[in-house]
């Protein structure tokens, strides 16, 4: 689903404060498969997850996503294939805008935006059907500002958001990072749940260990801009959370 | 009472200019200083087809051109050359000076006596009411125009930009194209003001944009004022409040004049308005916490 080969990041290349961020990096992620990126700060997983997003060009190497060369592809062209969730809450959603106009636009996320009105009754009650599943009385509150709500709720929203249209690939760049637990958990397992009903190929980055635990089939760390361990499959699932605490120590 | 008329007709032809930095604000979170520069050309480029005797159907998608060319030219130096916005504005406001000296000929031109768009139909036999009524038509069909662009797909997306800018690229937008497009409409609505406030007043003048930006800015900000307060969701309503606040602008500095201000103060009159509009909501904010 995504190939990275030999993909380098140097950042202000030639000056005294010159970063490799990320360092030959080959990495395969298959379709379906839920990769957990760990690894401390300044580590590399979110220069990574921009490069697949497209936010920051690779310097050398190459990426392909669904076998297509994307390279070449601005953040906006790769929309296509990837939704995302952003550490921000407030990144995902635009606040002055209504929750409603806002799943307007990611139900057209991979299409045209064309001049036609798209918020009509059936578009209207689809959406509120899709929110009641949240549990969280927001299907009511359809013409409400985003910015009036909370960041779990933004964020839960974010996710659904991301299945409006077809998706393939769900990036969730920390996305409980600025929750309290409860809201963290209510994301998390939203997020689990799209990912298996949806089929998703998905990429989590998370300092949480217990999340990464959790959630995945497929856990990766990063140090120093490379992939120093790589646990996938069975081993992923026999792998305890002690073991993954001691990566760290 | 004629000055207070005078007053209202004078807001309702700046109205496409309060639209055009309410878009502006939707798309940057500032107003677009170009504002100044293509309200000239607009005017510029009026009364110089019509001096001509171009036809109104020329003239009007002739004015609204030059606008969108102007607004796009913000739009390409602030997304390709990675110019911030208000200088990027001020930039093209800077140049089109001399554009508009140039469209001209000179630094004013009269249209005495010249068909204008306010007497194509006789609606009234009062000319003030006909320019009423014309111009009250004018500006409905701007709101129901922009009204349904802003609700279409297009203008979610638009109005989005704004807001979130990394979001609006996520969902598969062209945060730069948006921008220039928005721009240009935003323009072409100010070179329509231009259009519209040359014919009112009878002539077109170098220096009839100066300032004009803080015109537009300050009907958005009694609009957003009230927006705000209300909680109005509706774009339609916010639209006409927006004409209201054009209106109400006005109307105060009628006023000022009607109490006795000097003329030569009127700028520093407008600005300290807009100052005050702009910190009511900030000093009732803190009143009610502190």
């Amino acid at each position: 689903m995504i190939e990275l080969q030999h993909v380098s990041k140097t950042f202000n290349k030639g000056r005294a404060t010159e970063v490799n961020a990320l360092n030959d990096i080959n990495l395969l992620v298959k379709k379906g498969e839920y990769l957990v990126i760990v690894g401390a700060n300044g580590s590399g997983k979110s220069t990574l997850l921009n490069i697949i997003a497209g936010n920051i060009k690779v310097s050398a190497g190459e990426i392909k996503i669904e076998g297509e060369d994307v390279h070449n592809y601005a953040d906006y062209q790769r929309s296509k294939w990837i939704a995302r969730v952003f550490q921000n809450p407030l990144s995902g959603t635009a606040s002055g805008l209504s929750i409603i106009d806002n799943f307007r636009l990611s139900a057209i996320r991979t299409q045209g935006k064309n001049l036609t009105i798209g918020v009509n009754a059936s578009f209207t009650k689809q959406v509120k059907e899709k929110i009641a599943t949240l549990e969280m009385g927001l299907e009511d509150k359809l013409n409400q500002q985003m910015g009036t709500l909370s960041g779990g709720q933004r964020q839960a929203l974010t996710l659904l958001m991301s299945v409006m249209d077809d998706c393939r690939i769900l990036l969730l760049d920390e996305p409980t990072a600025a929750l309290d637990p409860r809201s963290a958990n209510i994301v998390m397992q939203t997020a689990d749940k799209l990912v298996k009903d949806f089929g998703l190929t998905a990429v989590l980055i998370t300092h949480n260990l217990k999340d990464a635990y959790t959630y995945g089939n497929r856990v990766i760390q990063m140090a120093d801009g490379k992939i120093i361990r790589d646990v996938a499959g069975e081993n992923k699932l026999t792998l305890s959370q002690a073991e993954l605490f001691e990566w760290f120590s | 009472m004629e000055v207070y008329l005078s007053a209202v007709l004078q807001g309702l032809c700046l109205v496409a200019i309060a639209l055009g930095v309410y878009l502006s604000m939707k798309i940057f979170n500032i107003p677009d200083i170009t504002t100044d520069g293509s309200y000239t050309l607009g005017g510029a480029v009026t009364a110089v087809l019509l001096t001509h005797h171009q036809s109104l159907l020329v003239t009007v998608p002739a004015v609204m051109l030059a606008g969108a060319i102007a607004g796009a030219f913000t739009g390409l130096i602030h997304t390709k050359l990675k110019i911030n916005a208000l200088l990027a504005g001020i930039l093209v406001m800077t140049a089109l000076y001399s554009v508009n000296l140039t469209i001209m000929g000179r630094s004013n031109i009269p249209l005495l006596n010249m068909s204008s768009i306010f007497n194509v139909v006789n609606l009234s036999s009062n000319p003030d009411y006909n320019t009423l009524f014309i111009v009250l038509i004018i500006v409905a069909v701007l709101i129901l125009a922009l009204g349904f662009l802003l609700k279409t797909d297009f203008g979610i997306a638009m109005r989005a930009t704004g807001d979130s800018e990394q979001m609006v690229r996520a969902m598969g937008v062209n945060t730069d194209r948006m921008k220039i497009i928005g721009l240009a409409l935003a323009n072409a609505l100010t070179a329509l003001s231009g259009f519209l406030m040359t014919q009112f007043q009878g002539y077109a003048d170098i220096n009839m944009g100066i300032g004009i930006v803080i015109t537009g800015l300050g009907s958005v900000i009694i609009a957003e004022t009230i927006i705000n307060w209300r909680r109005i969701t509706s774009i339609q309503v916010s639209l006409i409040l927006v004409v209201c606040g054009a209106v109400v602008f006005q109307l105060v500095l009628a006023f000022a004049l009607v109490i006795g201000v000097d003329a030569n103060l009127l700028k520093l009159v407008t600005a300290l308005f807009v100052l005050l509009i702009v910190s009511l909501p900030r000093l009732s904010f803190r009143k009610q916490y502190d």
